[in-house]
């Protein structure tokens, strides 16, 4: 009885092998890219929303012409659950799957996390929004289509001190968050180069009372609030500040220009300035399609947060694409090894701008757009292309 | 600005903060009580209060979801200890806690299944959500309510347990579970009202939490879940009154190290959450069974 099952099974089986080894000849060839993204946990709205971007450009560019032959791009997303002891799993299965490039991910302390087992797997990641400079220092396997931390931090300081004239900035980060830390950390020595003073704070992991945050932020006369955490964390703040009656602006990082935000600060009496990517307006046709895309489907609408606003980190997440379908195309193999070869000389005009990767395999990147939350209309206004020097 | 409106809004905040955590703590510390069981879903029927909240007044007005809110996480309370505690009851303890864990990890992933794992925006409760100021600081009104409306919660519950015969029933299971159901009193309604008044506070108790903190996540739960426990066994877990102490000392204390933090040279706001648990490891090793937990004393 028994004997027969198993006989049963592997004659099923083989037929299976069969119809598997039979059938991928006929198909096109495909190319797999890997989506290294949280979809949940903190930084699961921002993750969301650039896979959305990810998404929208395989639409717009299913295939590529690989050395000759045409390729059927195919998409191969993971949750890392914004997670650093999730992410390293997450990355196995990217890995196990055989995908030949990694895009991701938001927030930099799962890349950080996910980075050594990309290396160890062989495959070239491109970082998307991930900041810290961590990231791709030391290796070769990380790249990034962003600017950094430091650069970033430094906008930020300059722009509270002259737009302000802010003598004391509250720096509010949160604790084991490399992204977090790391721009609270280059905004304070930026600031204080200036002549600033700096009042530092950091809340725990799964803290939702912001109240005597808000509280010290105010006793400690601070003319800016600077705090570059989750969009999360970042609804609380901005709740709470509305509830204490803050009158000083609040400045925050890329990770803030999300439409939770503009929900959070909306008919608040409040003020939100972030440096970020992309400014919705940059690009007509991109985010007249990007638009479509979103109201196309309800479950993209809600990925976006239940309206058609472009995120920067979307806009980045289809300049990521297509900078590793010119990777495919420069390597003419689906490789990762060469892939992460050809890597180093992309160069790509993406709607977010110019990428061209230095040494560390950063984008070399010296502007910024800063905007701020119409807490009227529920949208960004633009206020500056900041850059330095 | 001078001192105490400086640092008036710590107090606030602290108190606030207690009263919730004694909500919640209070149904901790009854089940424990009871059925000498450390509910770890607790904390997530106070999450899953919140999101009920969130998807009601969606689609209803306001004064119909928040009773029908309170019933439903009644209910939910109520059911949880029906499908996975009842049938264990004969098992050894620990069994009946892994159900516990067990639960408590299916609340919080069908949550992240039924949000996609995104913090949802909690409504915003007039009168109760809107701002005012109290001796010169501003606050939402919710911050001023909660610890009267916890006291006041607190005071009928202690009436219920001791006039009622209900109450009479409850304390005498927590007393000596096996003779009281020797003495005719129906052990699993008096397990179900427990429960049931649990899952009340709860969801009270997550009304006035998120009215402050508004963002609801599937692991919202847990933090202030655990808060709660050490609040209940700081007390002396099984005692009410305590368990509603020491959530107000918890409370009050995390809030204290954000103030002196303004008056100390190094940034010491990252041992706030430390802090409460310090403090449950120093009182325990004076008061072994907490602030006023009963002697326990062997049978012969």
């Amino acid at each position: 009885m028994k004997k027969s099952i198993v006989r049963a099974l592997t004659g099923a089986a083989a037929a299976a092998a069969l119809l598997v080894t039979s059938v991928v000849p006929a198909m096109a060839e495909t190319v797999t890219i890997g989506i290294y993204e949280p979809a949940s946990g903190d930084n699961g709205a921002g993750g969301k929303q650039e896979t959305l971007g990810i998404y929208y450009a395989n639409s717009v560019a299913p295939t590529v012409e690989i050395g000759g032959v045409e390729y059927e791009v195919k998409l191969d997303a993971v949750d890392n659950e914004s997670n650093n002891d999730k992410a390293v799993s997450a990355a196995s299965k990217l890995v196990s799957d055989g995908v030949s490039v990694v895009l991701g991910s938001y927030g930099s302390g799962v890349s950080i996390a996910g980075s050594q087992t990309f290396a160890d797997g062989g495959v070239p990641a491109i970082g998307v929004t991930c900041t810290n400079p961590q990231v791709t220092l030391g290796n070769t396997h990380y790249f990034r289509i962003c600017f950094l931390d430091p650069f970033q931090g430094t906008v930020l300081a300059n722009f509270a001190k002259d737009n302000f004239d802010a003598q004391t900035a509250y720096v509010l980060t949160k604790q084991g968050d490399d992204y977090s830390a790391g721009l609270g950390h280059y905004f304070t020595k930026a600031f204080e180069e200036l002549g600033g003073t700096v009042v530092a704070e950091t809340f725990p992991e799964g803290n939702s009372d912001f109240t005597s945050y808000i509280t010290s932020a105010k006793n400690a006369g601070a003319d800016v609030i600077m705090a570059p955490t989750s969009t999360e964390a970042a609804a609380l703040i901005i709740e709470q500040a509305a509830a204490q009656g803050v009158e000083v602006p609040l400045v925050a990082g890329d990770t803030w220009d999300s439409n939770v935000i503009l929900n959070a600060a909306k008919d608040k009496a409040v003020q939100i300035y972030v440096t970020t990517f992309y400014q919705e307006g940059g690009n007509a046709e991109f985010d007249e399609g990007m638009k479509e895309f979103i109201n196309a489907d309800s479950t993209n609408l809600a990925n976006n947060g239940g309206d058609d606003t472009v995120a920067a980190v979307t806009a980045m997440g289809y300049d990521a694409y297509f900078t590793a379908l010119e990777a495919f195309k420069a390597a003419g193999s689906i490789e990762p090894a060469a892939v992460n070869e050809a890597l180093w000389n992309v160069t790509y005009d993406g709607v977010c701008g110019h990428i061209e990767f230095d040494e560390n395999g950063d984008a070399k990147r010296n502007s910024a757009f800063v905007k701020t939350a119409n807490t009227e209309t529920g949208a960004w206004d633009f206020v500056s292309e900041q850059s330095i020097q | 600005m001078d001192w105490f409106s400086r640092n008036l809004p710590y107090f606030l905040a602290g108190i606030s903060v207690g009263g919730q955590y004694a909500l919640i703590a209070i149904g901790y510390t009854m089940v424990y009580g009871i059925l000498r069981l450390i509910n770890f879903a607790h904390g997530d029927i106070f999450m899953v209060a919140g999101l009920l909240m969130v998807y009601l007044s969606a689609s209803l007005p306001v004064f119909l979801a928040i009773p029908l809110v309170i019933i439903l996480t009644v209910l939910i309370g109520f059911t949880v200890e029906r499908v996975a505690y009842k049938p264990l009851r004969q098992a050894p303890r620990m069994s009946v806690m892994i159900s516990a864990i067990g639960v408590s990890y299916l609340l919080q992933n069908l949550a992240l299944y039924i949000t996609g794992g995104l913090a949802q925006q909690y409504p915003a409760i007039p009168w109760v959500s809107d701002q005012i100021t109290v001796f010169g600081a501003s606050t939402k009104r919710v911050t001023v309510i909660t610890p009267f409306l916890t006291i006041i919660l607190v005071i009928l519950l202690v009436i219920l347990i001791k006039k009622t015969k209900i109450g009479m029933a409850m304390r005498a299971a927590s007393k000596d579970f096996e003779t009281s159901q020797l003495m005719g009193i129906r052990i699993n309604s008096v397990i179900s009202t427990t429960f049931i008044i649990g899952s009340f506070l709860a969801a009270i108790g997550s009304l006035l939490f998120f009215s402050n903190y508004t963002g609801v996540t599937p692991t919202i739960g847990t933090m202030p879940g655990l808060k709660a426990f050490v609040a209940a066994v700081f007390g002396g877990i099984g005692s009410i009154p305590g368990a509603v102490i020491g959530a107000f000392i918890i409370g009050i204390c995390e809030n204290m190290i954000m103030m002196l933090n303004q008056y100390v040279r190094f940034d010491i706001s990252n041992f706030k959450d430390a802090f409460a648990f310090l403090l449950l490891i120093i009182i325990l090793l004076f008061k072994p069974t907490g602030l006023f937990g009963e002697k326990q004393t062997d049978k012969v």
